[in-house]
């Protein structure tokens, strides 16, 4: 009974914070507002694809070929006769499927080197950060093409090496916010009592490293969205046959560009209103939540 | 001061190591033998022989930590980085070859952000919620959100459509033609600057807006320094130190992004060989201008923290 008013209480402590949070964010942030608000609608575009798209992204028709926009065409043809508004909409759907996946794996990549890295110090923490020091040495575009070319374009290669990137290099933000946290006294208290290392990692060192690891992800999926729109440009992102923004820019149709420049001009705007969009949101979430994160820029 | 700068120093050794050792194990773990990939373009008949020609001729014809030991004697005792699989060059002719282009495009780049993003940020700061605050921040957004491949395609179709210019192509080498050769520069040099000056503006902004709430600007007011005076001397002096720090981190931005503008400009830098060397498959050369290039980021790390310390002495002591 009493252990049921306590869930209830706590639940309703939760959906209270989150209710505070977006009072918060309404009032006190109107670019962030609107940040979250393009984030909502990629999102919506990207689930409903099918639905909104006006024509099959993929069907080819030799008869219109890099047309100017139209009534029945509202922002023309490519050069193999798709419809370039149904592209967009579909290439919302792999931005948010690769952005959100890589920025996920990139916090579980970042949580699981930084938090014993930080926790344990030591030999551990040292032979961990000269890895991470290594591995930041390397260009990220750079390392991530090299790795691309040897996976092979895809969806999946991408998440994986997009995530596991940008995770070695936030492991430093969890590293350091563990340290910080390792220092209060429910900690030593924690310890006195004689909790297990795993159990202070779990209930008391976690919990309180949650708003670091919130604003990482809000401002790692804008970066990963133009990361794989840049590969897809440069030919090691996406293959070709998936309508995607960075694919539409391939250099490769640079002649189709010429004569038909809208081919060019929409897919990096509708990209660039997204990573701003990204960009707005995680402004706001990091001065709400954190903003001592704020030298991350 | 000189103990911080040896440990400092010392610390270089295992990350050296330990890039070495990324570039040569990710190189390892290509998919499909390099041997058979030149064996079939070439399309030789007397496939044995041949292929121990070409393995001798790689160096693939030891163990692994033999052929590490090797490459890295090479590179240590004689600066070679091995041969092209693709050209008669070196790698090392190579990437001497192309460094100039990349280095002199990142140089302009970096000088350019700091002359737009540090005023602008100072600027931010002193009106704090002012109307010039919110302009220079959204541009500082925005110039972080544009993607600079697409600034880069748009400046190459819509003067060209429209006006019927088009920016340059022909490279001119610096020591051939420098006022040619810095015109050519110019534009993708400033498309490639637009994210840094965004960031490096937003760095300035929050790192002034900091210094200015310090007692020692409260005390410097109370003498009755000028505005002026307490801004540039005492606020500007101190917030700048992490913004050079950004600049160190960016570095190796500089060179992911130059890949891009590279590519889109048609400039024979760093980027382009790397690219082009991935197209090709020419293993050794990207692995050697993985290395070089890693080494550049590690030594351009310690320039910037000595300078740090040098800077802000509270640092040495810890």
């Amino acid at each position: 009974m009493s252990s049921e008013v306590i869930g209830t209480a706590l639940v309703s402590a939760r959906r209270s914070r989150l209710a505070d949070f977006t009072r918060r964010l309404l009032r006190e942030k109107p670019l962030g507002t609107m940040g979250g608000a393009i984030i909502l609608v990629m999102v919506f575009t990207a689930i409903f694809a099918d639905f909104l798209a006006p024509h099959d992204v993929n069907q080819i028709n030799i008869f219109n070929t890099l047309e100017g926009p139209s009534s029945k065409f509202w922002l023309g043809t490519d050069e193999v006769g798709s419809d370039v508004l149904s592209r967009l909409i579909y290439g919302a759907r792999v931005s948010v499927i690769i952005g959100f996946s890589a920025t996920a794996l990139h916090v579980v990549v970042a949580v699981i080197i930084g938090l014993p890295s930080g926790f344990f110090g030591g030999k551990l923490d040292i032979l961990a950060q000269r890895l991470v020091d290594a591995w930041m040495a390397f260009p990220s575009l750079l390392v991530v093409i090299t790795i691309m070319s040897m996976a092979g374009r895809g969806t999946l290669q991408l998440i994986m090496v997009l995530g596991v990137t940008a995770g070695i290099t936030h492991s430093r933000v969890v590293r350091s916010a563990v340290i910080a946290t390792k220092e209060n006294v429910y900690v030593d208290a924690a310890n006195a009592l004689g909790c297990t290392p795993m159990r202070i990692l779990a209930r008391h060192i976690m919990p309180n490293i949650m708003a670091p690891i919130i604003v990482i992800f809000t401002i790692t999926i804008g970066s990963v969205i133009i990361t794989e729109a840049g590969l897809s440009f440069l030919g090691y992102g996406l293959p070709p046959e998936v309508a995607s923004w960075g694919g539409m820019l391939n250099w490769e149709g640079r002649n189709y560009m010429e004569m038909a420049p809208g081919l060019a001009f929409w897919p990096g705007f509708v990209l660039a209103l997204a990573v701003y969009g990204t960009n707005m949101f995680g402004d706001a979430m990091r001065d709400l939540l954190d903003p001592r994160l704020r030298q991350l820029s | 001061m000189s103990i911080y700068i040896i440990r400092r120093l010392l610390l270089v050794i295992p990350t050296v190591f330990l890039v070495s050792l990324v570039v040569f194990v990710s190189v390892r773990l290509m998919p499909g033998d390099i041997v058979d990939l030149l064996l079939s373009e070439q399309g030789s008949v007397s496939v044995t022989a041949h292929r121990e020609q070409i393995e001798e001729l790689l160096g693939l014809n030891v163990p692994a930590h033999v052929q590490y030991f090797r490459w890295m004697r090479g590179i240590f005792l004689e600066g070679n980085l091995g041969q092209s699989l693709r050209s008669s060059d070196t790698v090392t002719t190579l990437v001497l070859h192309r460094l100039p282009v990349t280095l002199e495009l990142g140089a302009l780049a970096l000088l350019m952000s700091m002359l737009a993003g540090i005023p602008i940020g100072i600027y931010s700061s002193i009106r704090q919620d002012g109307v010039g605050d919110y302009v220079g921040r959204s541009i500082a957004i925005l110039a972080i959100s544009v993607p600079h491949f697409w600034l880069g395609i748009m400046v190459m179709l819509y003067p060209s459509i429209y006006w019927g210019w088009s920016p340059p192509i022909e490279y001119v080498p610096l020591t051939e033609d420098p006022v040619a050769n810095i015109k050519m520069m110019l534009i993708p040099a400033a498309i490639l600057a637009m994210i840094l000056a965004g960031q490096v503006m937003r760095m300035t902004r929050t790192m002034m807006l900091e210094a200015l709430r310090q007692d020692y600007v409260r005390t410097a007011y109370a003498k009755g320094l000028r505005e002026r005076t307490v801004i540039i001397r005492h606020a500007v002096k101190n917030a700048m130190i992490p913004v050079i720090t950004l600049i160190g981190i960016s570095f190796p931005f500089l060179i992911g992004g130059s890949l891009v503008i590279e590519q889109i400009f048609a400039l024979p830098g760093i980027g382009r060989l790397m690219l082009s060397s991935l197209e090709g498959r020419d293993y050794t050369t990207v692995s050697g201008v993985n290395f070089i290039i890693a080494i550049f980021v590690v030594v351009f790390n310690v320039i910037i923290d000595i300078s740090y310390s040098w800077l802000d002495p509270r640092i040495r002591n810890t």
